[in-house]
């Protein structure tokens, strides 16, 4: 069977001022429908970019490299460039949702106005069908007195409410693909909580495929099946979520574990990862991971190590760093 | 007070609210009738949901909100200072001796200034130095003990990544000497690495400069990790508090229950076993009468659904302190 979205050796580039960046590198995901995939990584690693290069919102000063391909249903979107095209993947077959969800409603328009605004452009119904399910849609998340949300604006809703209006909204024109970025980050703890079981809830009951961003290890134990952990522009380690977090290979994946202040275990000590995050104007060549990593060799330590990602268990991919490293700490 | 560096006694701070000229003025009951006890050394820590009054109370403890009824006290070596009874001259040794960390690193240090003149600010304000001489050392030692170096010092703000920002400010509030700090949310902008780096600082510089923290935060687990006694807030009340690990292991309150259960745990084998609370924290323009959590209690009793329940702790263990309704 093929994936419902196929990421392959994909390179995000940026021209600024101070040079040419580069925000991803050689990255290859895929995800499968009712499939939840966990991005993780810390500030700057590249999971927005490469979730918004699957709907081409990046800027105009990006750049794409020629042989990568993001295949979403036998399509490859970075060859979009039609109006028709770029609307199947912006609120059509993918939708998203953000940490911040005034970032999703126009604060002058009332929230039912742009849902039905945007049913309307993706599907082949009339007004009344449109409002019908916008409403049915606000209930289904968890919105008490849904008719009088319609006619509400987002900054006149709560936080937690907000966030509900905003899954509504990207849910309603049932997209076969959910980038999820940060969506509970801003949020309480027991409302964290709520918004969780609820996406859970709806990808089991429409069977999308959901790629789902957060730099928090526990959310990611919590609603991932796949995860994919980057670092700098890079995937350094993906597989199982079990796997990756109870039988991590790469020091990276294993550093952030270690920093992670875990409830169960307070007597553990909050080990740091040493150094900082290099600027991406000065990313190392080699290993992205080498001028921080506790286990390189002299080899690694000289950039000579390519990144390459190697299959150690069966969907577990590591890059090749403990093998030819050798030094697998 | 033997061993207590801080003393809040029944402290209760309201805000006025008139939503526009023509509406009647309101009361918003941020923080109320709150009684707790700092000890000298320790690590205390203030969690609860937005808005349930953390940062307020801690700017009430520092003096820079209005205390509506009770007191705070300072207990200092020589003498005690009463914050609702402070002449100028008190506030300012005060000011030197209490010192807030913010919470963004970002917003926090002004970009046109070195990072040597951000963290020398304070003692150039309060006059603390007598010469230039004296300013530089002070600034020089204090960026040493939280791993800045002398290069640093001379650079602006924008240069530096997230963790070396914090602790900047880090330098900054700790240049007077301070004994008491408010860390609000200090840890919440920052990735888990350099969280991580910064706890430990704060760790070793408490022990270094026998600090005394009031440790604010949302995180459950960062807490749980770095201090030694916590109290629980809810919609302006302590509804729970103890000495940290009791109170992490053997929580009594049915909202800390809940918050506990809430925290995403990091073993994919124990999925949503979080208690869930439904609907959203009250207003506090209008909180419930009686037990202030019966809106969102998944569990309450008879009693406590007419809001006959009055708020208030009763120790059911030593130091441990429990809002009286689900205790008993
Ligand atoms: N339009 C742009 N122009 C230049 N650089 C950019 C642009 N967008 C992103 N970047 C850079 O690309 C890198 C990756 O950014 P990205 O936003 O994907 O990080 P992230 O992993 O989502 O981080 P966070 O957790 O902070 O959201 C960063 O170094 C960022 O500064
Ligand atoms: N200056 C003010 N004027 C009016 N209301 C205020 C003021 N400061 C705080 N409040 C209100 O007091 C209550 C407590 O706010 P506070 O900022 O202390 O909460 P918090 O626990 O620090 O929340 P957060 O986790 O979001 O920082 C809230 O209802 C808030 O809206
Ligand atoms: S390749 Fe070497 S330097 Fe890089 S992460 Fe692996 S062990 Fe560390
Ligand atoms: S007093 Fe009643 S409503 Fe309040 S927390 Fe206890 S059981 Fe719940
Ligand atoms: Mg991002
Ligand atoms: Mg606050």
């Amino acid at each position: 069977m093929s994936h419902l979205l196929e990421v392959k050796n994909l390179d995000v580039k940026f021209d600024t001022d101070e040079g040419r960046i580069t925000a991803v590198e050689n990255i290859s995901l895929s995800v499968d429908q009712g499939e939840v995939l966990g991005i993780v990584g810390e500030s700057g690693s590249g999971k927005s970019v490469t979730a918004k290069s699957i709907m081409k919102l990046n800027p105009g000063n990006t750049s794409y490299n020629e042989d990568a391909e993001i295949i979403l249903d036998n399509e490859n979107v970075l060859q979009f460039t039609s109006k028709q095209d770029l609307k199947k993947i912006r609120g059509g077959k993918v939708s998203m949702i953000f940490q911040e969800p005034m970032a999703s409603f126009a604060p002058a328009i009332k929230i039912g106005a742009q849902m039905v605004e945007q049913l309307l452009i993706h599907k082949k119904i009339n007004k009344d069908e449109a409002k019908s399910i916008s409403i049915n849609m606000l209930k289904r998340v968890g919105i008490a007195d849904a008719e009088k949300r319609f006619n509400q604006y987002a900054f006149e809703l709560s936080g937690g409410m907000r966030q509900r209006a905003m899954i509504a909204m990207a849910l309603s024109t049932m997209p076969k693909l959910l980038l999820a970025d940060e969506p509970t980050t801003a949020l309480d703890v027991t409302i964290q909580a709520q918004v969780i079981n609820l996406i859970k809830d709806i990808i089991k009951e429409y069977q999308m495929g959901v790629i789902f961003i957060t730099h928090d290890l526990g959310v990611i134990a919590q609603v991932a099946d796949h995860v994919a952990v980057m670092y700098l522009g890079s995937v350094v380690e993906k597989g199982p979520v079990n796997e990756i977090l109870k039988n991590p290979k790469h020091p990276y994946t294993k550093g952030l574990l270690q920093a992670l202040p875990d409830i169960n275990n307070l007597d553990a000590p909050l080990s740091p990862i040493p150094g900082n995050i290099p600027s991406p104007l000065d990313r190392p060549t080699g290993c992205v991971f080498r001028t921080r990593c506790p286990h390189h060799n002299p080899e690694g330590k000289d950039g000579k190590i390519e990144m390459k990602l190697i299959e150690v268990e069966p969907g577990h991919w590591v890059d090749q760093c403990g093998i030819k490293c050798g030094q697998n700490g | 007070m033997g061993n207590n560096l801080i003393s809040v006694n029944n402290v209760s701070v309201n805000f006025d609210y008139q939503e526009n000229f023509i509406s009647k003025k309101q009361k918003i009951h941020a923080v109320n009738n709150i009684n707790i006890k700092i000890q000298k050394g320790s690590f205390f820590g203030l969690v609860g949901e937005s808005g349930s009054g953390k940062t307020t109370l801690g700017r009430a403890i520092l003096g820079a909100n209005k205390i509506s009824s009770g007191n705070v006290i300072f207990h200092d070596d020589e003498r005690d200072y009463d914050l609702t009874n402070m002449n100028k001259q008190d506030l300012k040794e005060y000011r030197k001796k209490a010192q807030l960390i913010f919470q963004d690193p970002y917003a926090a240090l002004s970009p046109r200034m070195t990072v040597r003149d951000i963290i020398a600010e304070p003692l150039e304000v309060m006059k603390i130095t007598n010469s230039r001489q004296e300013t530089d050392e002070r600034v020089r030692d204090i960026a040493a003990k939280c791993r800045l170096n002398i290069e640093h010092l001379r650079r602006f703000p924008h240069a530096f990544s997230g963790g070396q920002r914090q602790r900047i400010s880090i330098a900054r509030a700790l240049v007077s000497n301070p004994k008491f700090i408010v860390a609000d949310e200090s840890v919440a902008a920052l990735d888990v690495s350099i969280q991580a780096d910064i706890l430990n600082l704060l760790k070793q510089l408490q022990t270094e400069l026998n600090l005394t923290y009031l440790f604010i935060s949302h995180d459950l687990s960062v807490v749980a990790h770095v201090c030694d006694v916590v109290a629980v807030m809810y919609l302006g009340h302590i509804v729970e508090m103890g000495p940290s690990r009791q109170l992490f292991k053997n929580p009594k309150h049915s909202y800390t229950k809940a918050l506990l259960s809430s925290i995403p745990s990091i073993d994919p084998e124990k999925r949503s076993e979080a208690i869930e609370l439904k609907g959203e924290i009250p207003s506090a323009l209008h909180p419930p009468p009686g037990c202030v959590f019966r809106t969102r209690c998944p569990n309450p009793g008879i009693d406590c659904k007419g809001g006959e329940i009055k708020m208030g702790l009763t120790e059911v263990e030593p130091g441990h302190w429990v809002d009286q309704c689900c205790a008993l």
